[in-house]
């Protein structure tokens, strides 16, 4: 492991507790500016709830964590992703009954302090219309902008959801199974997406679909029971020995 | 385009299509307007032919629903406790116009703001907890301030406080003539509504919408969302207030009867009836409750009873209340 000089966000000794049950166990992890990294590992590995740690969506039993050099261990999750650090879930994370532009404009609006006017009109939200456009483009959702999210397809929702995600221009993206049930032509589309808003961007995602990884991610890290198995690239991980027996046991899901 | 330009995402294909959907949305809001616009007109040309006092308590009571679905229906947080600002309000002004000598606007407003300080303190206790447990937390600490009203010398415990005075309006005008009153009612339930319509269609309202939708994901987009919630239920409790001040002085009387829990559930029943998340249900189902209350008092049928039929057949025909269901009938079209 390299010294964390070039890490953006780093985890130290982190640690999650249920009831005894350790879910993850004294992780070190280092992600660098401007990577791909791949979590990976069996199912119940622990990849979500490191995610959620390093999100602060759970509170680390033991472990700090930093982001750009700040330790955000006791931040709260909004805050954390005000600083820059924006997570997406495993299941499609919309607003169902809004429609495809209001539900990126939510996240315009926040980042525009458009938040808390209670006595305006929401016509004011029409100025954010061109950027919220422009989002809604660059995923290919344009035919739908005034669909309500609910009557997307599923990989659609996702493609929505990353719109929403770039709406906050995070430095820091981290997408837990951004394909989990996805089709080939979506899982394609979805990777040219995360391939493309990746550049100048440090991107975290949690992934079962190897091919997926091999093709996107420079970096992977593999957890098995709660505890980092190899790190690496794709390459020398999966040629690890320890990684495939790891992964042997549940091949065939 | 600039949080895109740095990131190497291409614009690529045509213009975005936008008019359509806005021009549904729209028209929609258009028929509101006419709507809202006959409903006032009528509302104004009322008291001339049915009796004012009864329809100065169907707009008490809608203004109480209509602030109480601004929470449950654009927050998505289940108040079980919302008489404690209805019938607390009602103390406050009964208080402050019969011992105070207060003026009756300015009692009625002392009274709100006097709801929305114990919104503020009993949101920042409930707002923690989630769905049932929000609701349970919410009833344990309305029947806590229904306990303390009780027991407080001032609200002379199961008498109440009768004979309240309505008084002069500014000192000016006599609010004992039955037309002034009751314009002066409609006046306040409608800058009310218009009130909680503003709340829901500003900024502020469409991130509450985003967090009944999606919670965590306001959260993950760095909405700190307990405080919208503890915003929005303030708003509430305070409208909530408006209308239990109101009430006081329109019915010359306040009771235990509007902080028990009864009221809570019964303004529940209100907004469900008439289509929560609505604008306008929770007015439409105020009025049916009130007035079934009204024609059913003197039946030898228990109203109670009636009014609990009704509910499960809404609960089982027509879930989104009746409103909720026109407008789907009507964009089913």
């Amino acid at each position: 492991m390299n010294a964390a000089a070039d890490a953006i966000l780093s985890a130290k000794g982190l640690t999650k507790e249920f009831f005894g049950f350790k879910a993850v166990n004294k992780v070190d992890l280092d992600i660098h500016e401007g990577t791909i990294h791949a979590l990976i590992g069996p199912n119940g590995a622990g990849k979500t709830t490191v995610f959620n740690l390093l999100t602060k969506f759970l509170t680390p039993t033991a472990g700090t964590i930093v982001f750009q050099g700040r330790d955000i261990t006791g931040v709260r999750p909004a805050d954390v992703a005000r600083m820059g650090l924006v997570r997406s879930f495993q299941i499609s994370a919309v607003f169902p009954h809004l429609t495809v532009l209001d539900n990126v404009r939510v996240a315009l609006q926040r980042k525009a302090h458009l938040g808390t006017q209670f006595w305006r009109s929401n016509r004011m939200l029409d100025r954010l219309n061109d950027e919220a456009h422009q989002l809604i483009e660059a995923v290919g959702l344009t035919a739908f902008a005034g669909h309500d999210a609910a009557e997307l397809p599923y990989g659609r929702k996702r493609a929505l959801e990353i719109a929403t995600t770039l709406a906050l221009d995070p430095p820091v993206l981290l997408f837990d199974e951004p394909m989990a049930g996805m089709g080939v032509e979506d899982i394609g589309r979805i990777s040219d997406l995360i391939r493309r808003i990746a550049k100048g961007r440090t991107v975290v995602m949690v992934e079962h679909n190897l091919n997926v990884v091999a093709d996107l991610c420079d970096q992977v890290t593999v957890l098995a029971r709660g505890e980092i198995l190899a790190e690496g690239d794709y390459a020398s991980v999966s040629s690890d020995a320890r990684v495939r027996e790891a992964y042997m046991g549940s091949e065939d899901e | 385009m600039t949080s895109l330009s740095g990131s190497g995402v291409t614009a690529s294909g045509e213009r975005p299509a936008t008019a359509h959907p806005h021009a549904r949305q729209r028209s929609r809001s258009a028929i509101g307007v006419v709507i809202a616009l006959i409903a006032v007109a009528g509302l104004c040309a009322a008291p001339f032919f049915v009796y004012p006092v009864f329809i100065m308590t169907v707009l008490c009571f809608a203004l109480f629903a209509t602030a109480f679905n601004l929470l449950l229906g654009y927050v998505g947080l289940l108040s079980f406790g919302h008489a404690a600002f209805f019938g607390g309000a009602a103390y406050f002004a009964a208080h402050a116009v019969k011992v105070w000598g207060f003026e009756p606007l300015s009692a009625i407003l002392l009274a709100a703001a006097g709801a929305g300080v114990m919104g503020l303190l009993i949101g920042l206790l409930a707002i923690r907890r989630q769905g049932i447990y929000f609701a349970m937390v919410t009833l344990a600490l309305s029947q806590m301030v229904f306990f303390i009203f009780l027991q407080a010398p001032f609200t002379h415990g199961e008498d109440g406080i009768q004979n309240v005075p309505r008084g002069h309006l500014l000192g000016l005008i006599d609010l004992n003539q039955p037309l002034n009153i009751y314009y002066f009612v409609l006046a306040i339930f409608l800058l009310g509504f218009f009130a909680v319509w503003r709340i829901v269609h500003s900024p502020f309202g469409h991130v509450l919408q985003a967090i009944r939708e999606n919670e965590n994901r306001a959260i993950s987009l760095g909405y700190r969302v307990e405080r919208y919630k503890l915003a929005a239920f303030v708003m509430s409790a305070t409208i909530a207030g408006l209308a239990g001040a109101m009430k006081a002085i329109v019915l010359q009387i306040a009771t235990l009867t509007d902080v028990a829990w009864q009221m809570s559930g019964e303004v529940v029943l209100m907004t469900l009836l008439g289509g929560m998340g609505t604008i306008f249900g929770p007015s439409v189902g105020a009025a049916l409750v009130v007035t079934m209350q009204n024609y059913f008092a003197t039946s030898n049928v228990p109203v109670t009873v009636i009014i609990g039929v009704i509910f499960v057949l809404c609960v089982l025909l027509f879930r989104r209340g009746i409103v909720g269901e026109a407008i789907r009938l009507m964009s089913r079209r």
